[in-house]
């Protein structure tokens, strides 16, 4: 099944014009996650030669690039055991990551082995977690080596898992949409659906939490609320964000020139910005820019549903939209 | 030989004795009864094309009869003895609709009094004499049960619900009446909500005469979680009757809060959270709730999942699929349906597709049974 679906892919791809999930999971899904699994693997690598904060930075910074490529993708394997929490915790408002964390670095180290780490706290882990062990805001309680050795290899781990999962198995349970014994997607419409509300929730995700956290309101910005602030990454999380959606858009179909546009106006205005970490939204000046970028987000939105629901013929779900 | 004849001889005269038997009944009882309307186990809401519609469905989730609506409906309550349902419109609910089941026609039109809407629910007496709907005073959303006639549907007066914005009532087996007060005053145009950072949720218990027995509101840091959805709690023994209650948030999303409540009149509420794993699987929204064989299900169409849960609500398993949200007792499990007009099967194990069709399944999936 897997290799007819594959040839199918193939077949497709002679046709230049032609765009489908197939597509969005060959160009998009499956490269995207070989690159996380590929960049984790390596900082993994990297921490268990050295594990110094200052030396790992360069391949943690890699790695959440990579997870920037797929880090708008909730379905499948990521979903399962909590893994796209434990990858990357935010917004996390009660601090419940750092919590967890300080008792891991000073608890029993047992905690810390492979058997046992993935049993720990979604918050204290991934992305997230080592942020706070590479860029400490203040002096950590204990030496941080082998926290970060233990959540790199964790990282590294989930990162393979979902990757082999979509190369072994899920990445055909999109292809075969509508097969007999297809139970988690009944037609191809489907699929073409839930590649759209991807895009639809990664969009808002970007306007309300990535924007909207440190924009908070005028009379009281929250730049202290940014995205990995302390990584300095708070801006390109959100670039990099736009340009992989807008690529499993031009995966999807070759047919919407506006969705195109409004991606490249918000993408351009997040690239001409020079405002790492949000630390603008205080400043009057500094704030009308991320706003501006929220304005932007939002206008995607808004044609994403105008033009590119149409050409894929779905829409926002019939009682998810509501809400009663 | 002469067994297969006796045998035939037999069937036979059971077959006449049946239909002997079913023409006294006739006789005797004219009226229908719900084996009269194909025995349909289920009703559901839903879209078809541009028109809203009312299915009755096989407990192997085939239709069975279809009845238009005049605008998108929500939930619906059947009359425990005569083939009756009323169809509640969405809310702000300007109608409901009492159909006959089996003749697929509409035999009354209920319209709330001046100033008052519809809520979504509603729910009969034990003996089908009273229908109580869950409604509000347009201005300021104080909370109303609705109380009609049970055979004329004449309106007959109200009760205070005890609160903001109700949403669904159950009955108790022994006659009193739970309210799920939401707490949201909303405009009475265009669903705005009007009072996210005061409001003040509780769940009511009436008695059958409509007297307040029991109130309880959750703890302070939670007064933005939405009690919406109801579904009664059988074969608990322990707990006595009660209510599992589901709850929408309307707080920062970036809490992990519980959907899922006990509630036993004379105790505090029991909140329920699911695994940490799945703290955000629901997106904070729970849409529909349901109890069978000493299980919860719990469904977010926002989040893709259904969700169960074991009677003293610890986390089972959660299932996911889009758009997700009808869920109903079944003999085994639950049924469930979504916004992509599947119809599943839900137990522990998984969902399992029982059918598809052009009916987009509304919010929410009656069991009749």
């Amino acid at each position: 099944m897997r290799r007819l679906a594959l040839a199918l892919c193939l077949t497709a791809a002679a046709a230049p014009a032609f765009a489908d999930f197939p597509e969005a999971v060959r160009d998009h899904i499956l490269p995207g996650y070989a690159g996380f699994a590929a960049a984790t693997a390596a900082l993994d690598a990297e921490a268990q030669a050295d594990c110094s904060p200052q030396g790992l930075r360069p391949a943690f910074q890699a790695a959440w690039d990579a997870w920037m490529a797929v880090a708008h993708l909730r379905l499948g394997p990521v979903e399962d055991h909590g893994r796209v929490l434990a990858i990357a915790f935010w917004p996390d408002p009660k601090g419940l990551g750092t919590k967890a964390q300080m008792a891991l670095l000073t608890g029993d180290p047992a905690a810390l082995t492979p058997e046992h780490f993935p049993e720990q706290s979604v918050a204290a882990r991934g992305l997230t977690g080592l942020e706070r062990l590479l860029y400490p805001a203040e002096p950590l309680p204990a030496d941080p080596c082998a926290l970060i050795r233990a959540t790199t290899a964790d990282l590294a781990r989930m990162a393979g898992e979902i990757d082999a999962a979509w190369q072994g198995g899920y990445a055909d349970v999109l292809l075969t949409a509508g097969e007999p014994g297809n139970t988690t997607f009944l037609s191809r419409p489907e699929v073409r659906q839930a590649l759209f509300t991807q895009l639809a929730a990664g969009l808002e995700f970007v306007e309300d939490s990535r924007l909207g956290r440190p924009l908070g309101t005028f009379d009281k910005p929250r730049p202290e609320r940014a995205e990995a602030r302390a990584s300095g990454r708070s801006l390109r999380n959100v670039t990099l964000g736009l340009q992989a959606m807008k690529g499993l858009v031009q995966a999807l179909t070759p047919d919407a020139p506006q969705t195109v546009a409004a991606f490249d106006h918000a993408i351009a205005l997040a690239e001409a910005m020079d405002d790492p970490a949000f630390a603008g939204v205080a400043e009057p000046q500094s704030r009308l820019k991320v706003e501006i970028l929220a304005e932007a987000v939002d206008e995607i939105r808004v044609v994403i549903l105008s033009e590119l629901a149409p050409e894929l013929d779905v829409g926002i779900g019939f009682n998810a939209a509501d809400g009663d | 030989m002469s067994a297969s004849v006796s045998t035939r001889r037999m069937a036979i005269e059971m077959a006449t004795r049946r239909a002997f038997l079913a023409g006294l009944a006739a006789a005797s009882l004219p009226r229908l009864s719900w084996a009269d309307a194909g025995s349909p186990a289920y009703l559901a809401a839903g879209k078809v094309g541009e028109a809203f519609v009312l299915h009755g469905l096989s407990g192997a989730g085939q239709s069975l009869f279809q009845i238009e609506l005049p605008a998108r409906g929500h939930a619906a309550a059947a009359h425990p003895d005569r083939p009756e349902a009323v169809a509640f419109a969405r809310r702000p609910g300007t109608y409901a609709l009492v159909l006959n089941c089996v003749t697929g026609r509409v035999t009354a039109r209920l319209t709330p009094p001046e100033g008052r809407q519809f809520n979504g629910h509603g729910a009969f007496s034990p003996d089908g004499a009273l229908l109580m709907t869950s409604e509000v005073v347009a201005e300021g959303s104080e909370g109303r049960i609705g109380l009609w006639d049970g055979r004329s549907y004449a309106r007959i007066g109200e009760w205070a619900s005890g609160g903001i914005g109700p949403h669904e009532v159950r009955r108790l087996p022994d006659g009193r009446l739970v309210v799920a007060n939401g707490g949201i005053q909303t405009d009475p145009g265009d669903r705005t909500k009007l009072n996210l950072d005061t409001m003040r949720p509780n769940l009511t218990l009436l008695s059958p005469e409509g007297g307040l027995l029991d109130q309880v509101e959750l703890p302070a840091a939670l007064h933005q979680n939405s009690i919406r959805h109801l579904a009664v709690l059988q074969g608990v023994a322990l707990l006595g009757q009660g209510v599992a209650f589901a709850m929408q948030w309307e707080g920062d999303p970036a809490e992990p809060v519980p959907q899922l409540g006990l509630w036993t009149p004379g105790r505090a509420p029991q909140l329920c959270p699911p695994a940490e794993a799945d703290a955000f699987a629901m997106q904070g929204y729970a849409g529909s709730i349901a109890v069978s064989g000493g299980m919860i299900a719990l469904t977010s169409p926002k989040g893709g999942v259904v969700m169960l849960f074991d009677s003293t609500g610890a986390p089972l398993a959660t299932h996911r699929r889009a758009d997700l949200c009808g869920v109903a007792p079944a003999p085994q499990g639950f049924v469930a349906t979504d916004g992509q007009g599947a119809v599943w099967s839900c137990d522990a194990a998984g969902l399992a597709p029982l059918g598809q069709g052009a009916t987009l399944w509304d919010n929410h999936l009656l069991a009749l049974i």
